[in-house]
């Protein structure tokens, strides 16, 4: 993927996705961002040395030590399993031409033609991705040129673009771009003109729309 | 505290040793270093001694299995055993799913660059030094981020660590492997 990124995966996520501390939706925002990013994927990659680097200067009283047949169990399992299969440890990329990153498909069961879109009103659709609790992740459709709903955040919301581009009042946002909002933040995102923009979202609070139509709509959305 | 650095050049070594040769005394070697750290970060987060001696088991299963997909270019073998513990966590103990960036395109030529391997290694030594020269309340700060599930907000530009220098090292490992990939397809 060569197209420039500019709005990033903050250091405390990344981090937190190397600690193994971040919960499923935003493990799934991470994982799509650095399918596409090289940056973060060298960012994240440092903070996985970070960890080898604890878990390597572990103090001696914090290690434990270990069963008595722990090394001939260990080779018991090995022999038992060897039957040849060792599956990656990371989905192979996309096919080319792909608008979702591997992990994205993952949870669709395919690309664009997979998603089971729900119309949530002015044009607007978005399809809400099974995942664990802690937040929610969502893909948004938004027709070219149509405005979202002006709102805030009780929590933080982070959007990024996997087709067609937005801008909100800060700034401009394309494939692979990262919005990060957060309590503080209200902004009204509306798509470039030139292309239907698809974006996976996700948040751990609900949404504060300041309009009320989408307030009476918010329960349906599930935001 | 700190083992001598001559072992920790090795552990490469062992890793190829089991990838071509399944040599058990180099697993052996490997496992008498590691399984203890394993094991006591696993019960740093909150495993029973029982689950972590079983998680760890499969984790050091898993390190002799997928020996052919270690890049030392890219990682230690500390930092790889890491990340097979910590996603083993995540699955057994806090039974949930962890989405996983997509793979490079491996391309038929993506032997690591040697150069790469070995400032990379050294990088490695470079962080685990710094780390373990860290004010012990910074030094505890990052490790419950890692062992524990605290906050991260803070950590990041709190402690200072030359992260940066692996970062750049990285990125230029990836960078010669999609141009290893373009030249090839
Ligand atoms: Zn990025
Ligand atoms: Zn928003």
């Amino acid at each position: 993927m060569t197209n420039e990124i500019r709005h990033h995966l903050t250091d405390a996520i990344l981090m937190a996705y190397a600690a193994g501390s971040l919960n499923e939706a935003f493990s799934l925002m991470v994982a799509t961002h650095v399918s596409l990013c090289d940056e973060c994927r060298a960012r994240l990659e440092s903070y996985d040395a970070l960890g080898g680097a604890l878990l390597d200067g572990i103090d001696a009283d914090a290690q434990a030590p270990v069963a008595e047949d722990s090394l001939a169990a260990t080779l018991a399992r090995i022999a038992a399993s060897d039957a040849g299969e060792t599956a990656a440890m990371r989905p192979a990329p996309a096919p080319r031409g792909s608008v979702l990153p591997a992990p994205l498909r993952d949870y669709v069961g395919g690309d664009l033609e997979a998603i089971r879109w729900r119309p949530v009103g002015m044009g607007v659709k978005q399809a809400i991705l099974k995942t664990g609790p802690g937040a929610t992740a969502r893909l948004l459709f938004i027709p070219a040129g149509t405005a979202m709903p002006d709102h805030g955040h009780h929590g933080t919301e982070m959007t990024m673009v996997l087709q067609g581009a937005f801008s909100d009042e800060d700034d401009h946002f394309a494939r692979g771009d990262v919005e990060i909002a957060d309590e503080e933040m209200q902004h009204t995102p509306v798509a470039d003109i030139s292309e239907d923009c698809i974006c996976l979202a996700v948040t751990d609070a609900s949404l504060r729309f300041t309009s009320l139509l989408p307030r009476l709509a918010q329960p349906f959305l599930r935001i | 505290m700190t083992e001598p650095s001559p072992a920790r050049a090795l552990w490469i070594g062992h890793i190829d040793r089991i990838r071509e040769d399944k040599d058990q005394q180099a697993f052996a070697e490997l496992f008498a270093y590691f399984a203890p750290r394993v094991k006591g970060f696993l019960m740093k987060s909150g495993a029973d001694s029982a689950q972590a001696e079983e998680c760890m088991q499969e984790v050091m299963a898993t390190i002799w299995q997928k020996a052919h997909l270690f890049d030392p270019s890219r990682a230690s073998v500390a930092t790889w055993i890491f990340t097979v513990a910590r996603n083993r966590r995540i699955d057994t103990l806090r039974r949930q799913r962890r989405p996983e960036p997509e793979d490079l395109p491996w391309g038929p030529e993506a032997e690591p660059d040697q150069e790469d391997v070995i400032v990379l290694q050294q990088e490695s030594d470079l962080l685990r030094q710094a780390l373990a020269d860290l004010p012990e309340a910074q030094r505890d700060l990052v490790e419950r981020a890692y062992f524990g599930e605290m906050s991260h907000r803070e950590i990041a530009d709190a402690t200072g660590l030359p992260l940066g220098t692996i970062k750049s090292r990285i990125r230029l490992a990836l960078e010669r492997l999609r141009h290893a990939m373009n030249g090839s397809q």
